[in-house]
């Protein structure tokens, strides 16, 4: 099982998903993220998909709730950098992802967390 | 009629969620040798880690496997992969086809989903002797 680099710059995690996931390698990457969401009070949290060459439904499936974790978590999250061939999958496949906050890149990852938290802060 | 190409076709047990990894390995590697481009190498990838998915869900302890050849016909080329299990079947096949239908509390998007994904494919099952899922994916 490779290691899934998550990097703290501020308030914000960067997560990184490459190769070839399992289904228990996705799992444990779920938990690794929501405790280190948790412990270090992220306000942001950028999931970078750009190095998964395969998406499928329960792999999709996991990615949503990691997701709606963070977001209970108190964190803002932003997953960037689908594969366009992924993209197409996913859409073909019919797996419902159009709730979750999406950006090309990570630079624009960045920029779509920052309107996030500003919008929430408004809110608040 | 669809002829197989001369070379040998790569088969592999399905009998663990690790070999899901294996399934996507040997269908990535068919899927370049036939020549098929990056989106339909994804597609079928993506079809053939669902499908396996399948057997491992309903097929429990049954003796699932992949078999994945180069196909040719009319002057084209594609691939092959043909899951097969000898779990319990699946009663109502129609329903099977049909999207959000799950008798595992899952999305219901393996088997119509894989459909969209590829260019045939084919369900054949009988309760109490397995299921036979047949895909095929074609260069365009």
């Amino acid at each position: 099982m490779a290691e899934t680099p998550i990097v703290r710059i501020g308030e914000t995690l960067i997560v990184t998903l490459r190769g070839d996931l399992d289904d228990a390698t996705v799992v444990s990457i779920e938990a690794d993220v929501s405790r280190e969401v948790e412990r270090a009070r992220a306000t942001g949290t950028l999931i970078d998909v750009s190095g998964l060459l395969m998406v499928d439904s329960f792999i999709a499936r996991v990615l949503a709730r990691m997701a709606g974790m963070i977001r209970l978590l108190g964190s803002q999250v932003a997953v960037v950098g689908i594969q366009p061939a992924v993209a197409i999958t996913l859409v073909e496949l019919g797996v419902p992802m159009g709730h979750l906050d999406t950006a090309l890149n990570a630079e624009q990852g960045l920029a779509l967390l920052a309107r996030l938290r500003a919008d929430d802060a408004r809110r608040a | 009629m669809t002829l197989a190409a001369p070379d040998s076709a790569q088969s592999l047990a399905i009998t663990a969620e690790a070999d899901l990894i294996g399934v996507r390995q040997i269908l990535r590697a068919e899927a370049r040798r036939a020549g098929l481009g990056l989106v339909d190498e994804t597609k079928l990838v993506t079809a053939g880690s669902e499908l396996a998915r399948n057997i491992l869900t309903y097929a429990t302890g049954s003796c699932g496997r992949l078999e994945a050849e180069q196909v040719a016909e009319g002057g084209r080329r594609g691939v092959r992969a043909v899951f097969s299990d000898s779990g319990p079947g699946i009663e109502d096949t129609e329903a099977a086809m049909t999207d959000g239908y799950s008798t595992a509390g899952s999305l219901g998007l393996g088997l119509p989903g894989s459909r969209r994904l590829v260019d045939e494919l084919v369900l054949h099952s009988e309760v109490g002797v397995g299921t036979t899922v047949t895909i095929v994916k074609w260069v365009r």
